[in-house]
C-alpha cells in the first residue's frame, strides 16, 4: 500500500498556498511559476481546482523517458524524476496528459511532484483539507461518503 | 532586495514612455510598500490641489513586502491616487492575486501618469511592458472584459479593470481584479477611466526571495496557528464571511437601518451571513495566500435575480438592504453582482440610494425626479435598477453616480447625506459605538471602517472589550487602530490577520522576509507614518479641522429605537483629544516635534 496526494476542489478557496509552499520548499524562494502544483480559478462561478502530478500507474512520462529519468519507484509506487539521467529532451512534458510535468528553462530541468519525499508541503499548507495524503487504496471513501450524506439529506427531505 | 523586488514601473499614458527606477530602500524600510510607498510618492510627486479626474493626478498600483509570499492571508495590493468623491488621499485596497502578480513580475509599484488619448490596456509581463489598444473593450463590463484579456494575452494573466462605471466615472467606481476583488473605495475606478485605461494585464515568471527561510517559515507558521486558533479569523469567517455582523450589530443596536435614521432594523436576520450560509452560498473562497477564507462564492437561483459570483460582504448586504429598509437576501446579492459587473463600490452605492430612499420617503424627490423609479424604503426591485442604471449612466442613475452628498445637495439636503468627507458610512452606528464614529471623523479618506476598526474591541471584545458607550480611551485606541492599519496595509498583509496577530508577529515575519530589523513599536511606526503624511497632504488640499466631523444627525438627534435607543455619538467631544494624542495642534495639524520623531520634518 502506498499514499496519495487527493485533490478535493468542493473545498478549495483558490487560497494557492500550495504553489507557494511548494515553490519555497523546492526552490528556496516564492517563485511560484516553478511550483510544481497549480490551481485554477473560474471567476464567474467562484470555482477553483488545484493540479499535480497523478503518479499514473501506466505513466506516459515513464514510457517515453529513454535515459530513463522519470521511473517509478517500487516501494512507494510513486513517479521518481532523477534529475542526473535527465538530457532534457522534455518528451515527458509532450507525454503528460494532464500537463502535470513542465520544462523549467532557468533552471533547466523537469518539474514534476515529488510529493517532498513522503511529506507534501502543499497539503500541509491547505487551509481547508483541498489536498489531503492519504493512503491510496481509501483515497475516494471521505469523498464517497460525502456524496453518500448529500442523498441521505435529499432523502430525508423528500420524507419530511 | 529580499522581500522587494527592488523596482517601480512608470508609465507615461500620454507620451507612451515607459521607464523604470529603482526602489529607495530606505523609502522600504520607513513607508513598506502598497498604500505607505504609494503615499510617499504621491507626496514627492503630485500637487495636493491637482484636480484628482485631470491628467496630472497619479494613479499607482503597489503590493506591499508580504504580497507573494506565504505569510498568512498577506497578498494584498492598494491603489493610491487623490479621490474624486473625496478630493483626500486616496488608498483603495483589494486581494485576489493581482498584486501578488506584480510581484512576481518584478515590481514594487506602477506609476500612470497623463491621459491615454485614446482607451488603452496595458500589458506587463515581466520587463516587457506595452500600452496596447483598448477601443474594442470600452463599453464591455468588467467579466467580459476580464475574459477578452485572458483570450488576447494569457489564461496565466490577472487583469485589474474598470466597468463602464469608471469609464463614466462615476465618483465611487471601483478598480476590478480577477472579476471578484475589489479596489472599491474613493473612486479609484473614475480616476483610471479617466485616464482613458481600461485595464492592466499582469503575468509574472520572478520569485520574491526571503532573507532568513527558517525564520520565516517559523514565524509565518506561528501566525498562521493563532490566526486559525481564533475564534473569528479561523472559524466565524469561514462558515459566515463578513455578514456573520449583520446580527451581532442589530443585537447591540448599532446596524444603521433606513440611511442611518436608527440603528434597528426588525428584519435584519434575513439578509445575514447565517441566512446566507443557509441559501446562497456555494463555498468560501480565498484571496491570495488566504488562510481565513472569508469570500463567499454564492448563487442566486430566484428567477428575477439570478446570478452567480462573489459576495456579499456585510458592508454590502447592510447597504442594500437595512440602509435600504430592505430585506431581500436574493435582491441585495444582485445589487452586489451588478456592483461586480459595472465596476461600482458597494458601500457608497448603498448608502447613495439609501440617501436618495429617505428624500423620497420625506418627499424631497418625486417620481419625477428618480424619472419613475418609485424608491420607496423597502423597495427591492427599485434599489436593484437604481445601481444598474448607475452603472450604465441613464436615467435617474446619472444623478446617484455624484455620490450621496453631491445628490443631497442638488435638492437642498447635503445633512441627508451619512457621509465623513462626503464618502458614505459604513454599517456601524456612531451614536451605538463611539469609538468608530471618531474614526470616521478623522480618517484621512473619509467615511470609512477598515483604517480603524475599534469594532474589534468596542463590540466583538477582540483582543480585549472595551465599553462601546464610553468615550474615555477612545481617542487613544483609535489613534492605536490607525496606527496599525498604516502598517498592516502598507505590508500587504489582510485586516482580518488583527483576528489572530499583533504587531510583533507582523514584525517577526517581516524582519525574516526582508533582513531589515524590524520590532513591533517599529512596524507600528511606519503605519503612524503614513497616517501623519496623508493628514498633511490633506491639510494641504485645504481640509481643516471643521472637516473631520460626522453628520449632525449623529451627534445631535438621540437614537429614536432599539437597544442603543437614546445615544447619540460624541465625536466633537472627543476631538481635542484626539488631536493631543496624535501630537497634532488644536487645528489638528501634525506639529514640528511630531513630524521630526516621524522623520517627516
Amino acid at each position: 500500500m502506498g499514499m496519495m496526494l487527493t485533490i478535493h476542489p468542493e473545498k478549495c478557496t483558490g487560497c494557492r498556498n500550495c504553489e507557494l509552499a511548494c515553490a519555497l520548499e523546492h526552490g528556496g524562494d516564492f517563485r511560484i511559476k516553478a511550483s510544481r502544483i497549480h490551481v485554477y480559478a473560474w471567476e464567474r462561478e467562484a470555482f477553483s481546482v488545484p493540479m499535480m502530478c497523478q503518479q499514473c500507474s501506466d505513466a506516459s512520462c515513464v514510457t517515453v523517458c529513454m535515459p530513463k529519468a522519470m521511473h517509478r519507484n517500487p516501494a512507494t509506487g510513486l513517479v521518481e524524476y532523477d534529475a542526473s539521467k535527465c538530457i532534457g529532451c522534455k518528451m515527458c512534458v509532450q507525454a503528460c496528459a494532464f500537463g502535470n510535468a513542465a520544462w523549467d528553462a532557468l533552471t533547466a530541468s523537469i518539474l514534476k511532484c515529488d510529493t517532498c519525499d513522503g511529506d507534501p508541503a502543499c497539503a500541509k499548507i491547505c487551509p481547508t483539507g483541498a489536498l489531503e495524503w492519504t493512503d491510496d487504496d481509501l483515497a475516494v471513501q471521505a469523498r464517497k461518503k460525502s456524496f453518500a450524506t448529500k442523498i441521505k439529506n435529499a432523502f430525508s427531505e423528500a420524507q419530511s | 532586495m529580499n522581500g522587494w523586488m527592488g523596482k517601480i514601473l512608470r508609465v507615461d499614458l500620454g507620451s507612451g514612455k515607459i521607464s523604470t527606477e529603482r526602489l529607495d530602500p530606505k523609502t522600504a524600510r520607513d513607508y513598506l510598500g502598497a498604500r505607505g510607498l504609494g503615499t510617499k510618492i504621491m507626496w514627492d510627486e503630485v500637487d495636493p490641489n491637482v484636480d484628482p479626474l485631470s491628467p496630472e493626478n497619479k494613479l499607482i498600483f503597489a503590493p506591499g513586502p508580504f504580497s507573494g509570499t506565504f505569510a498568512p492571508s498577506s497578498g494584498r495590493y492598494d491603489v493610491v491616487t487623490k479621490g474624486p468623491l473625496t478630493g483626500t488621499i486616496a488608498a483603495s485596497n483589494s486581494g485576489g492575486s493581482f498584486g501578488a502578480e506584480l510581484k512576481f513580475a518584478g515590481w514594487d509599484a506602477v506609476i500612470l501618469e497623463g491621459k491615454a488619448a485614446k482607451p488603452t490596456w496595458l500589458s506587463i509581463v515581466d520587463d516587457v511592458v506595452e500600452l496596447r489598444d483598448a477601443s474594442r473593450l470600452w463599453g464591455k463590463d468588467v467579466p467580459e472584459t476580464t475574459e477578452a484579456l485572458y483570450a488576447e494575452a494569457s489564461e496565466d494573466s490577472k487583469v485589474a479593470c474598470i466597468g463602464p462605471a469608471g469609464e463614466r466615472m462615476v465618483l465611487f467606481a471601483s478598480i476590478m481584479n480577477e472579476m471578484q476583488r475589489a479596489a472599491g473605495r474613493t473612486g479609484v475606478g473614475a480616476v483610471m477611466g479617466s485616464k482613458n485605461l481600461k485595464a492592466i494585464v499582469v503575468r509574472g515568471s520572478k520569485g520574491v526571495k526571503v532573507a532568513d527561510k527558517d525564520a520565516f517559515v517559523a514565524a509565518c507558521g506561528e501566525a498562521s496557528r493563532k490566526i486559525k486558533e481564533h475564534p473569528v479569523g479561523g472559524t466565524g469567517l469561514r462558515l459566515y464571511g463578513t455578514n456573520v455582523l449583520v446580527n451581532i450589530l442589530n443585537s447591540i443596536g448599532g446596524l444603521p437601518t433606513n440611511n442611518f435614521q436608527t440603528g434597528h432594523f426588525a428584519n435584519a436576520d434575513m439578509v445575514g451571513g447565517e441566512t446566507l450560509a443557509a441559501n446562497q452560498l456555494q463555498r468560501p473562497r480565498g484571496c491570495f495566500a488566504c488562510i481565513i477564507s472569508c469570500g463567499r462564492g454564492t448563487k442566486v437561483t430566484n428567477p428575477k435575480y439570478k446570478g452567480e459570483g462573489e459576495g456579499p460582504e456585510y458592508e454590502t448586504a447592510w447597504g442594500f438592504g437595512p440602509d435600504c429598509g430592505i430585506d431581500d437576501l436574493d435582491a441585495v446579492i444582485k445589487a452586489n453582482y451588478i456592483c461586480n459587473e459595472l465596476g461600482l463600490d458597494t458601500i457608497s452605492m448603498g448608502g447613495t440610494v439609501a440617501c436618495a430612499v429617505e428624500m423620497f420617503d420625506k418627499g424631497i424627490i418625486t417620481l419625477e425626479d428618480t424619472e419613475g423609479l418609485d424608491l420607496r424604503s423597502g423597495n427591492a426591485e427599485a434599489m436593484v435598477e437604481a445601481v444598474r442604471l448607475t452603472g450604465i449612466g441613464e436615467g435617474f442613475g446619472k444623478k446617484l453616480a455624484l455620490g450621496s452628498y453631491r445628490l443631497a445637495s442638488l435638492y437642498g439636503h447635503p445633512e441627508m447625506s451619512m457621509t465623513a468627507k462626503k464618502q458614505e458610512m459604513p454599517a456601524y452606528e456612531p451614536r451605538a459605538v463611539q469609538g468608530i464614529g471618531l474614526n470616521y471623523a478623522t480618517n484621512n479618506r473619509g467615511g470609512c471602517h477598515v483604517r480603524g476598526y475599534t469594532i474589534s474591541p468596542e463590540v466583538l471584545g477582540v483582543p480585549v472589550k472595551y465599553d462601546k458607550d464610553a468615550t474615555e480611551g477612545k481617542p487613544e485606541l483609535v489613534a492605536m487602530f490607525q496606527n496599525l492599519t498604516g502598517a498592516i496595509d502598507s505590508s500587504g498583509a489582510c485586516l482580518f490577520t488583527t483576528f489572530g496577530i499583533g504587531a510583533d508577529d507582523y514584525a517577526a515575519m517581516l524582519t525574516a522576509l526582508t533582513g531589515v530589523k524590524y520590532t513591533g513599536d517599529d512596524f507600528v511606526k511606519c503605519g503612524e507614518r503614513v497616517w501623519n503624511l496623508e493628514r498633511l497632504w490633506n491639510n494641504r488640499s485645504g481640509f481643516t479641522a471643521a472637516d473631520d466631523a460626522i453628520p449632525e444627525r449623529l451627534t445631535t438627534v438621540p437614537m429614536p429605537t432599539g437597544p442603543s435607543k437614546g445615544a447619540v455619538s460624541h465625536v466633537k467631544e472627543m476631538m481635542p483629544h484626539y488631536y493631543a494624542v496624535r501630537g497634532w495642534d488644536a487645528e489638528g495639524r501634525p506639529t514640528p516635534e511630531k513630524l521630526a520623531e516621524l522623520e517627516l520634518a
